[in-house]
């Protein structure tokens, strides 16, 4: 798809979402990354996922000491975009509603951050471990780069 | 009625990889499935934090066994996504051509093995035969039949050399005839029609919710590639054709993937003629802080790699997502309202890949706690050694 097109469809979502968006940065037509309040977030999801047609490509947990910072990415196929929402939520109640309301590629995503990273999705069908075993330590997150804070 | 349970794994009879299906039961009828991964989980995000940038691309080359470049591929455009740069245009006809002698070889096996399992072991034998060509042509130009260590951030470290190309130009007209072959055996076969035809449907609006990816979706008539989505290495260079099916079950998975290992040899053959001369390797400097995306159109779908950089020489964050961790969950809807014989063959049909989906620690049940620690590890290794070193 041409440039302009892209660009076109980019520029409608940044509209409708400004009010939700604090920050939004275009590296280029290919990638765009933004930031909105946890919130916002099932809102947001749902005017991305249902009324643009993004797909879910997946989620990253990030820990960032004295919060944690979950990364959306969807990605807009016929403009070859992806759009990489960024989501904080402060320590230590590590809550955020779950997308798997919404669409069923959030199940498994979110049942690994759960794990690795003990980040709570609220209305998740079936948060159960996933890659870890059952009997694993409880309050034991692999991926968390300050285990103690 | 009480519940019943048919299990299937841990360690699958049959795709010998460990994956546990629990089917649940009515008669012959399977009413639901839980799925257990996580046998095979080797922590290798939390590796990669502590690798260099040029180490991840190694590291991740580790991940699948089968698609060993699929990784790379979207590790070295998310790194030189997050340093802002390109490598040289020969490099980047190379490691097209590579991914798809990789696709062809892939597909080669997933056919074989689904022959294997349908109890056709001829197909089995062919596809196994002729994806031998592609191996050899991979061990001729990287030096391996598997895990190449070709790819590098901001480049290859291999070049392919001129008196090469006409040899898999011509290597590739063998291959495209036992293709062919193929073809006629999959559309001609009667048996292959009765067995596959309406078996594991899964619907376009199932694909959606799941977000499945690659040939999974590509067979339900979700027209998804990423090479023509958002081109990469050098796919906007050459001409091929996105193969899209409508009907979802596991026929038309079969056809996607034996039509896409025609479009692969065209691609490759493209790429051979078409390729520049000049350099195929510019060093990468420094990476800045910030973030990166890494896209990839895999034999099984779209890999996803996301990197953060802090500005200093490994990564603050690096996630991988693999096809088959958005594929194998839509069985939970495609598998369920089928025979149990039906149900086996619709979990083999999306091509999973557990060493993908799971990137081990042992725990103690009892006790709850981790038997071995990092020192531990370290511990019984050197152990180990100096048992080794008394011995001989």
């Amino acid at each position: 798809m041409s440039n302009t097109a892209s660009q076109d469809i980019l520029t409608e979502v940044r509209e409708r979402l400004s009010a939700k968006v604090t920050q939004w940065d275009q590296i280029s037509g290919r990638r765009v990354y933004i930031r909105i309040e946890k919130g916002d977030l099932l809102e947001v999801a749902r005017y991305l996922f249902f009324e643009k047609g993004a797909r879910f490509c997946t989620a990253s947990g990030v820990d960032m000491r004295d919060a944690m910072e979950i990364v959306y990415h969807f990605s807009f196929d016929g403009i070859g975009c992806v759009l990489s929402m960024k989501v904080q939520i402060a320590k230590p109640a590590l809550e955020v509603e779950s997308l798997a309301q919404l669409f069923r590629a959030a199940e498994w995503v979110e049942r690994e951050i759960h794990e690795l990273l003990g980040i709570t999705f609220l209305h998740h069908p079936n948060l159960k471990h996933l890659l870890l075993d059952d009997d694993w330590p409880e309050g034991d997150y692999p991926l968390r780069r300050y285990p103690n804070e | 009625m009480s519940k019943k349970i048919i299990p299937v794994g841990p360690y699958h009879p049959l795709q010998e990889e460990p994956e546990f299906f629990q089917l649940h039961v009515d008669g012959e009828r399977v009413v639901d499935i839980d799925i257990i991964i996580g046998y095979n989980h080797r922590g290798i995000e939390k590796l990669c934090e502590m690798r260099t940038f040029d180490q991840v691309v190694f590291v991740v080359e580790r991940i699948c066994g089968i698609c060993s470049i699929s990784h790379p591929s979207a590790s070295v455009n998310c790194i030189e996504d997050c340093a802002r740069v390109t490598a040289p245009l020969r490099a980047q006809y190379i490691r097209m051509i590579i991914a798809e002698l990789e696709r062809i070889h892939s597909h080669m096996l997933w056919l074989g093995l689904a022959g294997h399992f349908i109890g056709y072991n001829t197909v089995f034998m062919w596809a196994w035969k002729y994806r031998e060509i592609v191996l050899d042509i991979f061990e001729r130009i990287t030096g391996n039949r598997q895990s190449y260590a070709m790819f590098k951030p901001g480049g290859i470290r291999r070049d392919i050399k001129k008196e090469e190309v006409p040899k898999i130009i011509n290597e590739l007209g063998e291959l495209e005839r036992s293709l062919e072959m193929f073809r006629g055996a999959v559309l001609d076969d009667p048996v292959l029609h009765a067995r596959l035809k309406g078996v594991g449907i899964l619907t376009r609006e199932d694909v959606i919710t799941f977000s499945a990816v690659g040939p999974t979706a590509r067979a339900s008539g979700v027209a998804i590639d990423v090479r023509k989505d958002d081109p990469y290495f050098a796919y906007d260079k050459v001409d091929f054709d996105m193969i899209v099916t409508e009907n979802g079950d596991v026929f038309d998975k079969v056809i996607v993937r034996v039509l896409e290992m025609f479009e692969s040899v065209r691609i490759i053959k493209q790429g051979l003629t078409g390729m520049p001369d000049g350099p195929y390797d510019t060093p990468l400097k420094d990476m800045p802080p910030g973030e990166g995306v890494g896209r990839a159109e895999a034999p099984r779908g779209e890999v996803y790699h996301y990197l953060r950089s802090d500005g200093s020489n490994t990564p603050a964050r690096y996630k991988v997502r693999a096809p088959s961790f958005m594929n194998v969950a839509t069985n939970a809807v495609s598998a369920v309202g089928q025979s149990i014989a039906d149900a086996t063959l619709t979990l083999a049909a999306v091509d999973p890949c557990y060493c993908c989906t799971e990137r081990m620690q042992a725990v103690d049940y009892k006790t709850r706690k981790k038997v071995y620690n990092w020192s531990d590890l370290v511990r019984l290794s050197q152990e180990k050694t100096q048992q080794l070193k008394k011995k001989f």
